[in-house]
């Protein structure tokens, strides 16, 4: 059995538990996933399993990746992910993975892109609290980082100092996210909570160890 | 977006009666004690409907023992045996929160068919 899938975020809603509690569940299509390499100790350096996610247009993919999905029998798919499998797990190339591998009650790690956020200042990214009042001509230090270093000694910046730039769109994972509920027939994973990222965009979906 | 309502689709109730704000209403709920379930009784004037699909609540507002009690229920949920629109009312507006301000007579006068 394959450790994890790759699948979509549908969107969020609200769903009632057997107490009847309102539980805030994120839809997740997952699925049906095929594999398109199998990666070996001996030959990779490493053992893995590969899985492509998401029909794609024959037309639009590469010569390079059209020989890789012929070598595998599967058809273009858009996606493509790995998860390290140790030992015997009954994968061929070419078959198929679907989201019946997880079971309700089950926990799972979510993996996926945060929402990018554009260029953000020092207070959004890095949760500083500015510098000080808007009284007594400082109005606009509200929002500012203040100093940045020291001047003769070392004078430079020293690398890594937080400042402002682009934020968001970053791998971020989600643990421990319990399986709400597995419709098999149409690809649908519920998992209680949120995940990263925005609608539609793609997740990785791995048993919690 | 056709996978989300696929999935609210199984949880939406398809008996809900109609009725709307000012109307009064009697809802029943299922309340759990130890492990007994009981049917608990809950009237009192709708004054505000909001939401779609599985979020969709209502409040209910009631006067008990000279203080008012207001119940936000979710439209959709279990634990809501059944919604019993006891008497229609009128109301000009979609949200009655001017009633918590009336007098008892005067929310009457008001919602009044």
């Amino acid at each position: 059995m394959v450790r994890g899938i790759l699948g979509k975020k549908i969107g969020m809603t609200s769903i009632f538990d057997e107490n009847g509690e309102s539980v805030p569940c994120t839809i997740i299509e997952a699925g049906p996933c095929f594999v398109t390499q199998i990666k070996t100790k001996e030959k990779d350096g490493y053992d893995a399993v590969q899985l492509g996610f998401e029909e794609h247009r024959e037309r639009l993919v590469n010569k390079p990746l059209k020989g890789h999905f012929a070598k595998a029998h599967v058809k273009a798919v858009r996606w493509l992910s790995e998860f390290r499998e140790v030992g015997e797990n009954g994968l061929k190339l070419g078959s198929e993975v679907k989201v019946d591998i997880f079971s309700q009650g089950e926990v799972v790690d979510v993996i996926g892109k945060s929402k990018g956020r554009g260029f953000q200042g020092v207070v959004k990214r890095h949760h500083f609290s500015g510098v000080g009042m808007t009284t007594h001509g400082a109005s606009d230090r509200v929002r500012a980082p203040g100093s940045i270093g020291s001047s003769s000694y070392p004078s430079r910046v020293f690398k890594g100092m937080r400042m402002g730039g682009r934020m968001g769109f970053e791998k971020t994972t989600v643990k421990n996210l319990k399986v709400v509920k597995v419709i098999p027939e149409s690809n649908v994973l519920i998992v209680k909570g949120s995940v990263p990222g925005a609608i539609n965009g793609y997740l990785e979906i791995v048993r919690h160890n | 977006m056709d996978k989300l309502k696929l999935v609210e689709a199984m949880q939406l109730k398809k008996d809900i009666p109609e009725f709307k704000p000012g109307d009064i209403v009697n809802v029943h709920v299922k309340v759990k004690e130890g492990d007994k379930e009981r049917i608990q009784e809950f009237q009192g004037i709708v004054i505000a409907r909001r939401g779609s699909g599985m979020n969709a609540t209502f409040t209910v507002r009631k006067i008990s023992d000279g203080v008012g009690v207001e119940r936000i229920f979710p439209l959709h949920s279990p634990r809501i045996a059944k919604i019993e629109r006891v008497k229609e009312g009128k109301s000009r507006r979609a949200k009655l929160y001017y009633v918590r301000e009336l007098a008892t007579k005067a929310v009457a006068q008001k919602t009044t068919a």
